[in-house]
């Protein structure tokens, strides 16, 4: 009975759970990265104690991968030595962190997953109720399996209609963020719903849970219908059956409703997520580099709509195009198909799987003045480098249009 | 009989600790400079078991941890306000700093008046006034960890089943 995180909650528990209890759980799987487990490792040896389940605990190097220096270099030394004395089987380098935690099957409907990373939210979009901690909170959880939750009051995000053209989910996202602000859903759990996402493929739904942690949320979540039964059969190691849910008589504290087909493309501009415009309104800023990647936007099919506008012609010469698949296994399927062959055609530079420029490490820093249009989350100053620099945020068909041109660009001309 | 410093809404970490100060996460060292800003009286007049009452979204702003733990390195017992921002809500139970949620406390309870609280009761008391407020009680195991110091230390000596024992 009750909102989506209430279900879900109520499901563990094997009773009724409300907004506002503090509940403590068991957690299916605690994610953590070559950035967040060193700080995990103190607090767990601080505590002392065994490990609980080293099966629940997964561990990613994405974030500086391969390594750009030698302290990174050293880092991840001391958390694979970490990884040897415990006998922990869950490590990937394979990409992005969140996109590997899908892959690999770790997210299931009605599943509680913790990560030392704040686009944890991102499991949302298949039923799974997925937030991040500070590290301390991961290495005491690696101890228990457990964790506490206050549950969270819930805002309904219905979007409806059929989107135009051109619009994206990364569109309606961000129309959303210009609409409720950064503070709007704080400690709230957004919930998506509506014709839009009855019909919208998982990979495409995944953008509005990633996205939703950008306006303060606790999770966002998508209730599991067959469209992510078989996104999981098909695209995940996720072993079934799985359980389908709905809300059941929820009470929301809010309902809001955006009308998707009266949206057009838009752009984040510098320097906060929510100073959302119509991209229209951006047309011809020049842009230094443009940057397909990160766990919002670098799916394969995100992939794909890049490469249908980038095929048979040319970036700008002084346009840097850097595409980073979220996985390995996206940057398989993207090669046998063609997709890396045509953006090296077009004179783009495609870069290991990871988190590659998006937290301003390696793999495409930005300099002082310059200007980047990116699929990424977030635009905060100083993310990709220089405090100096300015990223706009789009789809990644508006990134291949801005690609081409060198400035900010309408996508829907390519589309043909 | 504890003394009630008054704040108002949306107070952020960094008026409760200046990023500046964050060099140190030893408690008593990050209390000296605990609301330097917005009230510089508080730090050298506040007493043991005093405590902070706020209005609504108190500890928005950064993930950190210092602005609990600058609170309670100050001895401060408890902080009571209209509603906390999520993550200082969970980084005040996991380090050990107890709070209340209880928006009629907040707006009944003024800068200097005598205030009594039973934390596993969820009751407030301002003896001031005479006035009594319910928060809702923090469950058991949230005491536990309180009371251990934080999540960490309450690990150290105890296992977890006996937060929910
Ligand atoms: S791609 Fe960017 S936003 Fe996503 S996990 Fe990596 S650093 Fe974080």
């Amino acid at each position: 009975m009750g909102t989506l995180v209430e279900e879900i909650f109520s499901r563990r528990l094997g009773r009724t759970v409300n907004a506002g209890e503090i509940v403590m759980v068991n957690v299916d799987a605690i994610m953590s990265h070559d950035n967040t487990t060193p700080l995990a490792i103190k607090a767990f040896s601080e505590i002392g104690k065994p490990i609980r389940d080293t099966s629940k605990i997964v561990i990613h190097f994405d974030h500086a991968y391969p390594a750009p220096n030698q302290l990174a270099a050293e880092n991840q030394q001391k958390i694979v030595r970490f990884i040897q004395a415990q006998g922990i089987d869950n490590f990937y380098h394979r990409g992005v962190c969140h996109q590997v935690m899908i892959e690999e099957g770790y997210v299931k409907p009605g599943g509680i997953v913790i990560g030392a990373d704040s686009h944890t939210v991102t499991y949302g979009a298949l039923g799974c109720f997925s937030t991040g901690l500070g590290s301390s909170e991961i290495g005491a959880a690696w101890v228990t399996s457990k964790c506490w939750f206050k549950i969270p009051e819930t805002i309904l995000v219905r979007l409806e209609g059929n989107a135009p053209a051109g619009v994206y989910s990364k569109d309606v996202m961000l129309a959303l963020a210009g609409q409720l602000g950064m503070d709007g859903g704080t400690y709230r759990s957004l919930e998506f719903a509506g014709s839009y996402i009855d019909a919208l493929p998982a990979h495409a739904r995944i953008v509005f849970s990633n996205m939703s942690v950008e306006l303060g949320a606790k999770c966002g979540l998508i209730a599991p219908d067959q469209i992510t039964l078989d996104y999981l059969a098909s695209e995940t190691k996720a072993q079934g059956p799985f359980d389908q849910f709905t809300a059941v008589n929820p009470r929301y504290e809010r309902t809001i409703t955006i009308d998707v087909s009266a949206l057009q493309p838009m752009v984040a501009c510098h320097p906060d997520v929510d100073q959302v415009k119509p991209l229209a309104e951006m047309i011809g800023l020049t842009i230094d580099q443009v940057y397909l990647g990160t766990c919002t936007n670098a799916r394969y099919e995100d992939l794909e709509i890049a490469a249908g506008i980038l095929k048979g012609r040319q970036v700008s010469r002084f346009t840097r195009t850097l595409i980073t698949p979220a996985s390995q296994t996206i940057y398989e399927k993207a090669l046998a198909a063609g997709l890396i062959q045509i953006f090296l055609d077009a004179g783009c530079t495609v870069n290991a799987p990871g988190c590659g420029a998006c937290i301003g490490r390696h793999g495409g820093i930005l300099a002082p003045g310059e200007r980047a249009f990116t699929t990424m989350n977030r635009n905060f100053i100083g993310r990709m480098g220089s405090a100096e620099a300015e990223i706009y945020l789009g789809s990644p068909a508006a990134a291949a249009a801005t690609a081409i041109e060198g400035r900010i660009a309408d996508p829907r001309p390519y589309l043909a | 009989m504890s003394r009630a410093w008054k704040f108002g809404e949306s107070l952020n970490t960094d008026e409760i600790i200046p990023a500046r100060f964050n060099l140190t996460i030893v408690p008593q060292e990050l209390a000296q400079k605990v609301f330097c800003e917005v009230r510089p009286d508080f730090a050298p007049g506040v007493q043991p078991d005093d405590v902070v009452v706020a209005d609504a979204n108190f500890g928005c702003g950064s993930s950190r941890e210092h602005a609990p733990i600058a609170i309670r390195g100050a001895g401060v017992k408890v902080v009571i306000a209209a509603s906390f921002a999520r993550i200082f809500f969970r980084n005040a139970i996991n380090i050990g700093l107890p709070i209340m949620e209880c928006p009629e406390a907040a707006a009944g309870i003024s800068d200097g008046d005598e205030v009594d609280v039973d934390l596993t009761q969820g009751k407030i008391y301002n003896r001031t006034r005479g006035t009594e407020f319910q928060a809702a009680p923090l469950p058991a195991f949230v005491l536990k960890i309180s009371e251990a110091g934080g999540i960490v230390n309450f690990l150290k000596t105890h296992d977890v089943e006996e937060l929910t024992a």
